[in-house]
């Protein structure tokens, strides 16, 4: 055991989580007082211990799944499925859209489901979703990969091809219609209501998603016996959120990334606040102190001190948010959010060709994603062709908002750099970084490719006091720590 | 209170706890030098999960599994998740099962170690001093002989455990009776107080420079919230266990509702849940809490509510969803009566 537990703890930090030699060993310490055979236990007991971030949960599951992966017919399994049947049953216990529920346990073990055909599955499929037997469900999902995954022995893939595959063949969303055909056919009087339907719609998705687990499970359960955990870690490790490039963001990735953007932003404007604030004490006050001491018979023994003045720091924010940084645009974009709902004086400007003051969508509004929503619907940053041009924009920005920098403004640029060889009039930012404080550059790009093919950055960069590579949630959080 | 240092069982635990399998690990509390661990409080996994039932908290799993680690390893929790699913409750649900007083910390901008760990009440002080005449002290003045203290008898006058102001953390630490420590929304308080807990929370002393050390006669079982407004220090979070409580599922949300609301059939606890499992899977600036499910099911209890149609459902939709553009979005999506 302990030398699984080091494996697996080998595989945490090869994924990027931080774990200790401490957190190691509270994991060893945390398994002596679980249970062996109660898998859900063990993996409650090293997340416990390993895993300090709900962020890192996903990882910490996957790497699980593999290491821990359930024994067919096993023991360990009979475990398992002995507990998704109490969960069963409270579903069966309530009244609701769930139907009867299969009786008697299914026939369990490996070899319960060999040598199905195809309509024995769906039926099947359908029996244990209208009763939320889950562990026919186990049963169903074993034959399916059987018989639609085609599975190769020593593929060095994660499984999510084989995944799909099954599923598809599956058709689940025909096997959902025909669900939802059943609960209306049983509907008393005048059918369901909207409400009932959807009610009824949400559960069986849910049960869905319950199987569709199942055949992930049992996918990398085969996996694992084919090539062995490690090897198969190593296929199925996925970045962490904070470390996926936002510009070759998958599908599933951008999810990830946008359910964690939301906290994000939230933290850092409430980082930027106390860093504001920060050395909150002004200067003695006299006579509240003096006010103060009355009560305790003129000594002054609580001194107290006048409020700060708050400084009033003035931040540009002017981001590029052409099609080649569309998903860094959204991420630049919560983050003028979380700045300007700390600072008072912060304007922002989003540009493609054309350039647009957006500071108004951001003012009052409780939820960054509505102002984003509102800024790519309503501001005008299209001048000719909707391709980014640097140089337009900021002669642009030059022309309508350059008097308004003071040596107190501080101005961040959001970009690329990708100026489709237009000229880059880097003369502006020149005369801003004159005018002002500071001025950044956060580029999405990876370092490496700065310079080559049509991006400019280096001839802005030389009017920069800084420009920084920001592909990641890390270096963003980074860098706005840094910056406040 | 004890303040005889090394009272505090730091030769070693009970005998019978350390070695035997199923007891306290190799590193217990003892062999890093804290006071004594005590006996485990509960006897197994499933006692834990079944006494919180038994108090009225529904714990999942993973709850009852942390917990029970939390006291065989005698290691803080930091429990975060979103507004309102149980995290302060957890504390104090613990604190009912295993027959311990709560005592809570409540953190917020500008916590300090005056409020968070003790202060010597000045005022008291000072009107000491100054009422501070000949014969109020007992002092080892000669016989018949009227003088004030001197400055040093005064000084271990004001200075004494009389004058002292204990605050949350003390107070758990000195505490002989089984204690539970909520130390709530802790990603509040400054880095600077928050290296304060976490000193604390490794030694479970305090050295108070003119009492001497207080130290704990047996470690209390503490949990930490978090809101997850800021990170917080990699110390801190290695110290402690962590668990994520997220908004419950289906099965845990209806029982909640039957085990909080008094009155309600199993049927409209039921539909209360399934109705804000579907709310919830809507894009929704604030998604309803478990708070907001328990409002909304006692409403619709006082209401004597049966079954809940779309258009009743509508008219308090408002308990449960917080903002306009929400209460308009579930209406539309979930709730058109046709
Ligand atoms: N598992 C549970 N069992 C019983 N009651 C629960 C459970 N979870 C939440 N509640 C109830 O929900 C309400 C909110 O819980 P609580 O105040 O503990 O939330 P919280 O997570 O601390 O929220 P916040 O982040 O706002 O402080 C309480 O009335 C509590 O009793
Ligand atoms: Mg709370």
């Amino acid at each position: 055991m302990l030398d699984l537990l080091s494996g697996f703890v080998t595989e945490l930090r090869r994924a990027g989580l931080p774990v200790s030699l401490t957190e190691h060993l509270d994991a060893a310490d945390a398994v002596h007082h679980i249970p062996l055979e109660d898998r859900e236990a063990l993996k409650y007991a090293l997340a416990a211990t390993l895993v300090k971030s709900s962020t890192h949960w996903r990882a910490f599951e996957t790497a699980f799944e593999v290491f821990f992966a359930v024994r067919t017919g096993g023991p360990g399994e009979a475990g398992a499925d002995a507990e998704d049947d109490e969960l069963g049953q409270d579903a069966d216990g309530a009244a609701g859209t769930g139907g009867t529920r299969g009786r008697g346990r299914s026939p369990n073990g490996a070899g319960g489901s060999e040598g199905m055909t195809p309509e024995e599955l769906a039926e099947m499929l359908f029996k244990s979703l209208l009763s939320a037997d889950a562990a026919m469900m186990n049963v169903v999902a074993r034959g399916a990969v059987d018989r639609y995954a085609g599975m190769e022995p020593g593929r060095p893939v994660g499984g999510t091809y084989y995944l799909y595959r099954t599923l598809r063949n599956l058709d689940l969303d025909a096997v959902l219609a025909k669900l939802m055909d059943q609960a209306r056919a049983g509907a008393v009087g005048a059918g369901l209501t909207d409400l009932e339907e959807r009610l009824a719609a949400d559960e069986y998705k849910a049960r869905i998603e319950k199987f569709r687990r199942a055949v992930e499970t049992e996918i990398r359960r085969r996996l694992v016996e084919d090539r062995g955990a490690e090897a198969l870690a190593r296929s199925v490790r996925k970045p962490l959120p904070e470390d996926i490039d936002v510009m070759h963001a998958t599908r599933d990735e951008l999810a990830v990334l946008h359910r964690v953007l939301h906290p994000l932003s939230r933290k850092l404007a409430v980082r930027l606040a106390r860093k504001r604030r920060h050395g909150r004490k002004g200067p003695l006050d006299f006579r509240a102190t003096m006010r103060r001491s009355l009560s305790t018979g003129g000594v002054p023994i609580e001194p107290r001190f006048r409020h700060p003045r708050p400084a009033k720091p003035e931040i540009f924010v002017i981001a590029d948010i052409s099609g080649s940084v569309a998903s860094f645009a959204r991420f630049t974009l919560h983050l003028v959010y979380a700045i300007s709902s700390q600072f008072s004086k912060v304007r922002s400007f989003v540009f493609v060709d054309g350039i647009d003051e957006v500071t108004r969508f951001f003012e009052g509004v409780a939820d960054p994603a509505e102002a984003v929503a509102r800024i790519n619907l309503e501001a005008d940053v299209i001048w000719v062709d909707g391709h980014s041009d640097y140089g337009h924009a900021l002669t642009e920005f030059h022309r309508r908002w350059g008097d308004e920098v003071t040596s107190r403004s501080s101005i961040l640029l959001l970009g690329d750099a990708r100026n489709n060889y237009h000229a880059s009039q880097s003369w502006v930012v020149e005369d801003l970084q004159r005018k002002a404080r500071h001025v950044f550059w956060l580029n999405p790009e990876p370092r490496d490719y700065w310079g080559s093919g049509d991006s400019i950055v280096g001839e802005y960069a030389a009017h920069c006091d800084d420009v920084v590579e920001c592909r990641t949630l890390r270096q963003l959080e980074h860098f706005v720590g840094n910056l406040a | 209170m004890s303040t005889d240092p090394g009272a505090a069982g730091a030769t070693g635990a009970a005998p019978g706890v350390v070695g035997s399998s199923g007891a306290r690990g190799a590193r217990t509390a003892a062999s890093l030098g804290l006071p004594d661990a005590g006996p485990p409080r509960f006897a197994s996994l499933d006692a834990v999960r079944q006494g919180l039932g038994g108090v009225g908290y529904l714990a999942d799993e993973s709850i009852s599994g942390v917990v029970y680690l939390a006291d065989r390893l005698s290691k803080p929790v930091l429990v975060e998740g979103p507004a309102g699913t149980g995290k302060t409750q957890l504390a104090k649900s613990v604190a009912e099962l295993a027959g311990a007083r709560l005592i809570r910390l409540q953190c917020y901008e500008g916590l300090d170690e005056s409020k968070a760990l003790y202060e010597w009440n000045y005022r008291k002080q000072l009107l000491r001093i100054q009422a501070g005449g000949p014969g109020e002290i007992e002092s080892g003045g000669r016989d018949g002989e009227r003088r004030g203290p001197t400055w040093k008898e005064l000084e271990e006058d004001i200075f004494s455990e009389e004058f002292l102001l204990a605050r949350p953390l003390l107070e758990a630490i000195r505490s002989t009776d089984p204690v539970v420590l909520l130390i709530d929304e802790v990603d509040r308080v400054e880095l600077e107080t928050e290296a304060l807990l976490l000193e604390i929370l490794s030694e479970y002393q305090v050295s108070i420079p003119e009492l001497g050390t207080v130290r704990a006669t047996r470690l209390p079982m503490v949990f930490l919230t978090s809101n997850n407004t800021r990170e917080l220090s990699e110390a801190l979070k290695r110290r402690c266990l962590y668990l994520h409580i997220d908004y419950p599922d289906l099965d845990r949300e209806r029982a909640i509702v039957r085990a909080r609301v008094p009155g309600i059939t199993e049927e409209l606890a039921d539909q209360v849940a399934r109705i804000v499992r579907s709310l919830r899977t809507l894009e929704l600036r604030k998604a309803p809490s478990v708070s907001e499910t328990l409002d909304w099911a006692r409403t619709l209890v006082i209401l004597g509510t049966e079954t809940i149609d779309a258009a009743g459902a509508r008219d308090t939709l408002h308990i449960l969803l917080k903002y306009q553009v929400d209460i308009e979005r579930a209406a539309k999506e979930l709730l058109s009566v046709s």
